[in-house]
């Protein structure tokens, strides 16, 4: 475990530690920090815990009287119920798709405006541009209306494009990709003009391959926001077909809302399907998740 | 030629800009635009829309859910931005400290923010369970009889602030972490000659050096508080939901329960506003306390 942490640090070991940093410090004070860390790690990572416990009970194991931790027994009893009540596979299959497919979209046009916006010089550039960051400020409420009343007169509820497609023109990752372009070199573009490329085969070729961070941020920051999606699947997406995780799984915990008892364990089994995928890609993708979020605070 | 080589190049401009313009000008600033025009209509998507003037400021204006939305951001600001900035500076000042095992800390610390906030209001709605719930458990164990949380309308609401700190932590520790590492070392090693004690360097230098992230923390978490939505729709019991509602929560149940489009685009624009005057007046005000340097 720590193994795999140390080599894909949060932040790299922090190559200029402030120098009074170096000394940790007499042994209780460092005891003592070690004890707030693992108090706040484990008030960070209990609830989940808790979660994955939950989701291996039956339904008569959930009522203790003390907390167990280790369900006894450990039981599939609610990940079965759960398959009963939605098709699970098919709404994993939503989800990837919309993800992937947004994902996809998104960061490809992203990156194609800003090379019109960072390697392109031509008039209103500057103005254009600023319009983006504008629309960056919109509260999303603002527009989420008039975007359903859009696409319900495309015949678009209920359907992938109505899910995917609204979401695909987001200026940030245009702001973050440009950010990285502009510090491309010109040499490098000149010498492959000369070499008779022309516009596209140098963005394909030359700036892409050379801002692999900044397109990994984006692409991972993207995966999040798409996985984890509420407001706009809730309007668009209510049927089983094209409906995603966190829809299904809140209409899920909705569903048994005023049946006395709340199957908790069935709810917790459908909360680890929908956060496991994420958490993988996050144990995979630390740093880029890092970046990605840090880069939408800044941006404001 | 230089006019073909002109056209060429606009050729290619629009090449690269044509897919994402024409999808911002369909998708976001057509919709921007549509809203603000619904704020003057009735429109129940089944009839033509009525214009109805300035009617739908006037309803706001008396509608008491929505003051008592506002009310409950109130509520929510004033414990959720001291209790999210002030825990995730320190953990900030813990994370940085040269320790073995810190890279474990701090992804734990993260792993909330990258979770969809459908799980983690589910998760803590079943945390706070009154009676099996883990949280009142714990309080039991030192003898605290915990509240009935989201069940009571006058509890639900702190429910839902603490939630939503334990969720926003690891994204403002990150914002302060980058704070932090952005200190020049050159300030520290003045005041180590100058013989400054920890306590004062953590005052006079890392404190005053912080302020631009704090102030950037600030503005986002503020914007943030005005739209919470999600923990809002899904964590509270129905009965207790009047204890919490908020602004988003109303957009949503007018537009989509309601069908009251003019009404939500309304209620939105006045978000907008109260957000956009807020973060105007917190850059107008910044200098007083923002410091760039020492």
């Amino acid at each position: 475990m720590s193994d795999v942490t140390e080599t894909m640090t949060l932040n790299r070991p922090v190559s200029h530690t402030p120098s009074w940093l170096h000394r940790s410090g007499p042994v209780v004070l460092q005891i003592a920090q070690y004890a707030i860390l693992i108090v706040l790690a484990l008030i960070m990572l209990v609830p989940f815990i808790w979660t994955v416990s939950t989701s291996f009970k039956q339904q008569s194991g959930l009522m203790t009287a003390t907390p167990e931790f280790i369900p006894d027994p450990v039981s599939l009893d609610a990940y079965r119920t759960l398959s009963d009540r939605m098709d699970i596979p098919r709404l994993i299959f939503n989800s990837f798709f919309v993800t992937i497919v947004g994902t996809a979209g998104q960061v490809v046009f992203a990156a194609m405006a800003a090379y019109a916006f960072s390697r392109m010089a031509w008039r209103g550039r500057d103005t254009v541009f600023l319009l983006y960051l504008a629309t960056q400020m919109i509260p999303i409420q603002v527009i989420i209306i008039p975007q359903f009343i859009l696409i319900r007169h495309f015949g678009w509820v209920n359907t992938f494009q109505g899910l995917i497609i609204p979401g695909l023109f987001n200026a940030f990752g245009v702001f973050l990709l440009r950010q990285s372009f502009l510090t491309l070199p010109r040499d490098l573009e000149e010498a492959a003009f000369i070499d008779g490329a022309n516009r596209f085969t140098v963005f394909w070729r030359v700036v892409l391959p050379l801002s692999k961070p900044a397109l990994a941020t984006l692409t991972v920051f993207d995966f999040m926001a798409l996985w984890n999606a509420y407001l706009w699947p809730l309007f668009v997406a209510r049927k089983e077909d094209v409906m995603t995780l966190p829809v299904a799984l809140a209409n899920l915990a909705g569903s048994s809302r005023y049946q006395g008892s709340v199957e908790w364990n069935v709810v917790m089994a459908g909360a680890v399907i929908t956060i496991l995928p994420i958490l993988i890609v996050y144990m995979f993708a630390q740093k880029w998740f890092v970046r990605g979020v840090t880069f939408s605070g800044i941006k404001g | 030629m230089a006019g073909n080589r002109g056209i060429q190049k606009w050729g290619w401009v629009l090449c690269f800009l044509a897919p994402s313009l024409a999808g911002l000008l369909v998708f976001v600033l057509g919709p921007l635009v549509y809203s603000l025009r619904l704020t003057f209509y009735e429109w129940n998507l089944l009839s033509a829309p009525v214009y109805v003037g300035l009617d739908n400021f006037v309803n706001l204006y008396h509608d008491a859910d929505f003051w008592l939305a506002f009310r409950h951001t109130l509520t929510f600001i004033v414990f959720y931005i001291p209790a999210v900035l002030i825990l995730a500076l320190g953990t900030a000042l813990l994370l940085n400290r040269p320790l073995r095992g810190m890279p474990f800390f701090r992804a734990a610390v993260f792993v909330p923010v990258v979770s969809s906030w459908v799980v983690v209001a589910l998760m803590w709605k079943w945390i706070f369970n009154p009676r099996y719930g883990l949280l009142n458990w714990l309080l039991a164990q030192v003898g605290i009889t915990g509240p009935a949380w989201l069940f009571d309308p006058d509890t639900a609401l702190y429910a839902i602030i603490i939630a939503s700190v334990w969720k926003d932590i690891g994204f403002v520790t990150v914002m302060f972490l980058g704070g932090l590492q952005g200190i020049s070392e050159s300030y520290y090693e003045a005041a180590r000659i100058d013989g400054a004690t920890s306590l004062g360097r953590l005052r006079f230098i890392t404190l005053p050096l912080l302020t631009p992230t704090t102030f950037f923390a600030l503005i986002i978490s503020l914007i943030n508080s005005f739209q919470i939505f999600e923990q809002v729709w899904l964590m509270p019991e129905s009965f207790a939901s009047r204890g919490t509602t908020v602004v988003v929560e109303q957009i949503v149940n007018h537009a989509f329960r309601y069908n009251q489009m003019g009404y939500a685009a309304t209620m939105s624009w006045v978000l907008f506003a109260v957000i956009l005057t807020i973060t105007l007046v917190q850059f107008r005000f910044q200098k007083r306390w923002v410091h760039y340097d020492l």
